[in-house]
């Protein structure tokens, strides 16, 4: 248990760095895969706008909680853990006041286990996200889900820490 | 000249094979497999050109496969006849072999050959079967793999799964860093994994393989344009229909055993059921309403009953209901984690992904006894698959953080890999018993 938390700051934290630049996760095309490697991005871009006025893009502030657009969650769980309720509301205040905006979620598992019981388990974690933003008011036509189940993994590796970077929902603009 | 480059352009086409193409690896041998002899076969032609696939050489792998027999290395026989008048018994009991298969190919019309092979029992020095048969280039591999399906089937009394086929998905992955690119295949190869053809290519992720049980068609699911959706593609003529993309997943296809159906996976409703698709008219017939996943259905081979994967309990088991409708079963309590069952081809068996201390391993379950038996060490093996004869069963496995097809024996015998040197494998299904059309 020790190790887990331990092993999951560091995760929290690779992810916050990695957010800080644009483009992670998924590209939102279509076009294929394309799979970060979370070992080797370094948080360049985070530095420059520290504490000045972002003009661009609200959803790439560095500073605002809406820069985060994954959020994780424990083996075989869906439960949206405590620590991401302040992102999805500030996703959720973001969605209701610019009601043309919409968000695709996209629900992965992790490797371990069946293919398509894990694509049940992505529906239902994007499923989670779509109830949460709901409960706080987002219209569900601004909202849609895909699950990849263990087929998009975020990291490549076979280990308990590839794993919890592999179980998450991705907030897709 | 010509004669130094033939070998060598000879050298160069072979090698290209070899690294298409999966290479067997026994890894786990059988003891008391029956020993015998398949001596390479006689080339009779003079003049033409000789074939390229040595034809004893793939029915003795095929035997030595199965787990079911021991055939004898070339460097120990005695002789090397290739017609009965040539067969000298004695070389055969000296060496301890049980039963002998010789033969010979023959030039047989333009592109053509003609294939005889006499199958002997050693200890009685007399002929058991015999045929003669005539194919082309094309088809060498194939009629090997009809030699070694009709040896084995007339000394073990059960049929041979050897000329048949498996399909499987492939990540093909290239660049590095912050620029991998993946590339998804969805790939048919003979069942020793020789000739791998591509049939789908795609961007996005290719699942879960369903050949049709006439072996003509492969149902899927394509993410292609981020919608989950089924599509039937005859495997021939790359020709392919879109079955079904609703709202959700669209996952799990499985045909019915006379074809008419496919059972599949849909969340158009809110969360995975399983449902009946009447293929020809496009109905939707919904079979389990639950809250849980539902998903992973299988037919029972007499097409009345469908396992499925349900975490209704709590946990991922196998459930069975029946085609017509009616209660949900339980059918598995062992373990905190079974899913993804399907039935042996005599319905007696399932196999299925079970949970073993962390690990996810390749079980059977015996319907009628209740024994259930773990027959595969990997870590995350998955995605079992019986051959069509229910000798074998085929999985995907991890070795050195890629991922390789396998395959055990039904009785947990015999372990071997199929060694792919490309991309990472999962997924395999085993095809049907069937003539496979080939091109020409």
């Amino acid at each position: 248990m020790k190790i887990n938390s331990l092993a999951w700051s560091a995760i929290a934290i690779a992810a916050l760095l990695l957010v800080g630049c644009s483009g992670v996760g998924m590209r939102a095309d279509g076009e294929g895969a394309t799979i970060e490697d979370r070992g080797t991005s370094g948080a360049v871009t985070s530095g420059a706008n520290a504490g000045g006025a972002w003009t661009g893009n609200p959803l790439d502030d560095p500073n605002s909680l809406l820069s985060t657009k994954t959020i994780y969650f424990e083996f075989d769980q869906s439960t949206i853990r405590s620590e991401f309720v302040d992102v999805l509301r500030a996703h959720a205040a973001y969605l209701n006041s610019n009601g043309s905006a919409s968000v695709r979620i996209e629900g992965h598992a992790d490797e371990r286990g069946s293919r398509e019981y894990n694509i049940g388990l992505g529906e239902r974690r994007a499923n989670a996200v779509k109830s949460f933003l709901e409960a706080e008011g987002v219209s569900s036509s601004q909202l849609n889900t895909i699950s990849y189940g263990e087929e998009r993994p975020a990291s490549l590796g076979h280990d308990e820490i590839s794993w919890a970077e592999n179980r998450r929902a991705v907030l897709v603009y | 000249m010509n004669k130094l480059i033939y070998p060598l352009l000879m050298l160069m086409l072979s090698l290209q094979v070899q690294a298409a193409s999966l290479t067997i690896e026994i890894t786990q041998g059988a003891e008391g497999a029956l020993p015998i002899a398949v001596v390479p076969f006689a080339w009779r032609g003079d003049a033409g050109s000789p074939p390229a696939h040595e034809i004893g050489a793939i029915v003795g792998a095929d035997l030595l496969r199965s787990g079911r027999f021991k055939p004898l290395p070339e460097s120990q026989m005695l002789s090397k006849p290739s017609r009965g008048e040539e067969v000298d018994f004695r070389d055969w009991r000296a060496v301890n072999v049980e039963n002998l298969v010789i033969g010979e190919v023959s030039p047989n019309g333009p592109g053509g050959y003609l294939v005889k092979f006499y199958l002997y029992d050693v200890f009685r020095g007399e002929q058991i079967t015999g045929y003669s048969m005539p194919t082309t280039a094309a088809d060498l591999r194939a009629t090997a793999h009809h030699i070694a399906d009709i040896v084995y089937e007339t000394l073990t009394g059960q049929p041979g799964a050897f000329a048949t086929r498996i399909a499987y998905v492939e990540s093909l992955r290239s660049g590095s860093g912050k620029e991998i690119k993946e590339r998804v295949v969805l790939r048919i190869a003979d069942a020793d994994g020789y000739g791998p053809q591509t049939i789908v290519s795609s961007d996005e992720p290719l699942m879960s393989p369903a050949w049709s049980p006439d072996g003509r068609k492969i149902a899927y699911v394509s993410f292609e344009n981020a919608q989950p959706s089924i599509w039937v593609q005859e495997v021939f003529t790359g020709k392919r229909e879109k079955l079904t993309s609703f709202k959700g997943i669209n996952g799990a296809p499985a045909w019915s055993p006379d074809g008419r159906y496919l059972a599949l996976t849909l969340s158009k409703d809110g969360n995975p059921d399983i449902f009946v698709m009447d293929i020809a008219r496009r109905s939707l017939r919904k079979l389990t309403r639950h809250g849980a996943i539902d998903t992973e259905p299988s037919w029972s081979p007499d097409g009345r009953t469908l396992v499925f994967t349900s975490d209704r309990g709590g946990k991922p088991q196998i459930y069975r209901v029946p085609v017509a409708g009616g209660d949900v079963e339980r059918v598995t309590f062992e373990g905190d984690y079974n899913a993804r069952a399907s039935y042996s081809p005599n319905g007696r068996l399932l196999t299925m992904v079970t949970s073993v201390g962390g690990a996810y391993r390749i079980a059977t379950l015996d319907l009628v006894t209740r024994d259930y038996r773990v027959l595969s060490t990997g870590r995350l093996d998955e995605s079992p698959s019986f051959a069509p004869n229910g000798s074998m069963i085929i999985y995907a496995t991890r070795v050195n953080d890629k991922g390789v097809l396998a395959a055990v024996s039904t009785d947990g015998r015999v372990q071997q890999r199929l060694r792919l040197q490309e991309g990472d494998v999962r997924e395999p299904v085993w095809s049907p018993h069937q003539q496979f059309q080939r091109s020409r």
